[in-house]
């Protein structure tokens, strides 16, 4: 039995505040990240669990050539919203890629983004060295059985991946995030809301204790753009990515005039492929332009032997992709 | 939901309803659903295999929509309409899924069959069978260590098609 209170938010005010009080206590919406950790690995601690699974933050609207998400839209209401099937139908491919049906059922938009990363030695109460668990203690996954680990952003301090198949898309598109306080909104875009963990892999991203992330706003692909998100796995579903690719392009006269690409299954964050992004624009769209583009995606990558294989494969998933969206 | 808000409490009071019928239960804040269901209601058809969310044996509908019961706390479903394995049947006669997992020995041991048949259950109401591949995608979040999924395959292809 643990020993964590519960308390059911009646409006947005409350819930900030129920939150912000309480140095220890989190938000709690879908659950599927936050009482994994706190209830059944017990690597987390809350003291208190603030539901706002009720308020009304969901749904998603349509402002122009932007899509807006409430953050407790469901990742299958998102992956059913008519406007992403159409506008952004490598969210769409991401979300349904992703975890179980039961899980997207339940699983909101925000805790997406901010969900933990799944390294087993983070996960494991017994493992003493856990430099985001525990900063200063060591990291158990370099010395470790790594495989599920990050080749990019990461460092001697943390090898942790971010296992996020929607963010990939979500950073690509240039996604930005609509977080709230006591003193009001900021926005955030999504390339800056993360951090890669350096000297502090315990700290993964800019929001604050007791901020709410209440929406995320995805910008649509503009006309005559195509899109696709490549999965590789060790099983042909329900499995989190190896290497993962999401990528959009526009392409005219043979010619690739426009391009976004994120990764996923490499990353200590969801990762934008800028590199790769400024060698595809302007380049025929060929073989030789892809591969130069995976190139400068996966430079100066800090590998252990247990990742060392997803340089390649990581490169190849980018060729495919790209050739996918441009074929 | 009614809980203490003058004091810090880890007890909760919850209405839960479950196969249409309402079930006030005081719980310790923590307690989920699915330990809520069999532990409290007694309605142990629900298994609990994984207890992490992975194995999907303790699928159960919260508002017509599966979920895993062992990741929801029963707090978070305080007023919600849960369906389990008990529920399915209709004036005594089991859910078409239910026969057609029997006609196709759908299952081995049986320890996932509760979970696999909601799952199902909830895989038809969301047009997810017009193939093979399709049944066996949006059933992934069903594990079998059996590997009974060729006669679960050919269970819910027969409900689907009839």
């Amino acid at each position: 039995m643990t020993d964590i209170e519960y308390v059911r938010a009646a409006d947005q005010g409350s819930a900030l505040a129920l939150v912000a009080e309480d140095p220890d206590a989190v938000f709690l919406a879908g659950g599927t990240t936050e009482l994994d950790l706190a209830l059944k690995d017990q690597v987390v601690h809350p003291s208190r669990f603030v539901d706002i699974g009720r308020l009304p933050l969901r749904g998603v609207t349509r402002d122009g050539d932007r899509l807006r998400v409430a953050a407790l839209t469901t990742m299958e209401e998102l992956a059913a919203d008519p406007t992403v099937r159409e506008r952004l139908p490598f969210v769409r491919e991401a979300l349904l890629l992703g975890a179980s049906t039961q899980l997207r059922n339940m699983a909101t938009i925000g805790g997406n983004l901010l969900q933990r990363t799944r390294c087993r030695y983070f996960r494991d109460p017994d493992v003493g060295a856990c430099n985001k668990r525990d900063p200063g203690s060591g990291c158990a996954a370099i010395e470790g059985v790594a495989r599920m680990h990050a080749i990019l952003g990461a460092g001697p301090s943390c090898i942790a991946l971010h296992a996020s198949d929607l963010c990939v898309p979500l950073v690509a598109m240039d996604a930005e995030v609509e977080l709230l306080d006591a003193d009001g909104t900021r926005t955030v875009p999504l390339t800056e809301f993360y951090r890669t963990p350096g000297d502090r892999p315990d700290v993964e991203n800019v929001l604050r204790h007791g901020e709410l992330v209440t929406h995320v706003q995805v910008p649509l692909l503009p006309d005559g753009a195509r899109s696709g998100y490549l999965k590789v796995r060790d099983r042909t579903s329900y499995e989190f990515a190896t290497t993962s690719a999401g990528a959009a392009v526009t392409v005219e006269d043979g010619t690739i005039t426009w391009a976004k690409l994120g990764l996923g299954g490499v990353g200590t964050m969801p990762w934008r492929a800028w590199e790769a992004e400024s060698v595809l624009v302007g380049a025929p769209a060929s073989e030789r332009t892809f591969r130069a583009a995976a190139e400068a995606a996966i430079r100066d990558p800090f590998t252990v032997p247990g990742t060392a294989f997803k340089v390649e494969l990581a490169k190849r998933t980018i060729v495919r992709i790209l050739r996918t969206v441009t074929s | 939901m009614s809980s203490a808000t003058t004091a810090r409490s880890t007890q909760v009071t919850v209405e839960l309803r479950v196969n249409g019928r309402t079930y006030p239960v005081r719980l310790d804040s923590t307690t989920t659903l699915l330990d809520a269901l069999r532990d409290e209601l007694h309605l142990t058809g629900t298994k609990k295999g994984c207890d992490q969310g992975a194995c999907g044996a303790c699928t159960v509908l919260r508002d017509g929509k599966r979920i895993v019961s062992c990741l929801a706390l029963a707090a978070q479903c305080d007023g919600s309409e849960i369906t389990t394995i008990e529920g399915l049947a209709e004036d005594g006669h089991p859910h078409p899924m239910q026969e057609a997992f029997v006609r196709h020995d759908a299952l081995q041991c049986g320890y996932c069959t509760t979970g696999q048949v909601m799952s199902a259950v909830a895989l038809l109401r969301e047009g997810r069978t017009g193939s093979d591949d399709e049944i066996r995608e949006f059933m992934s979040g069903n594990l079998c260590r059996c590997a009974a999924y060729p006669n679960i395959v050919a269970a819910i292809r027969e409900v689907a098609d009839s």
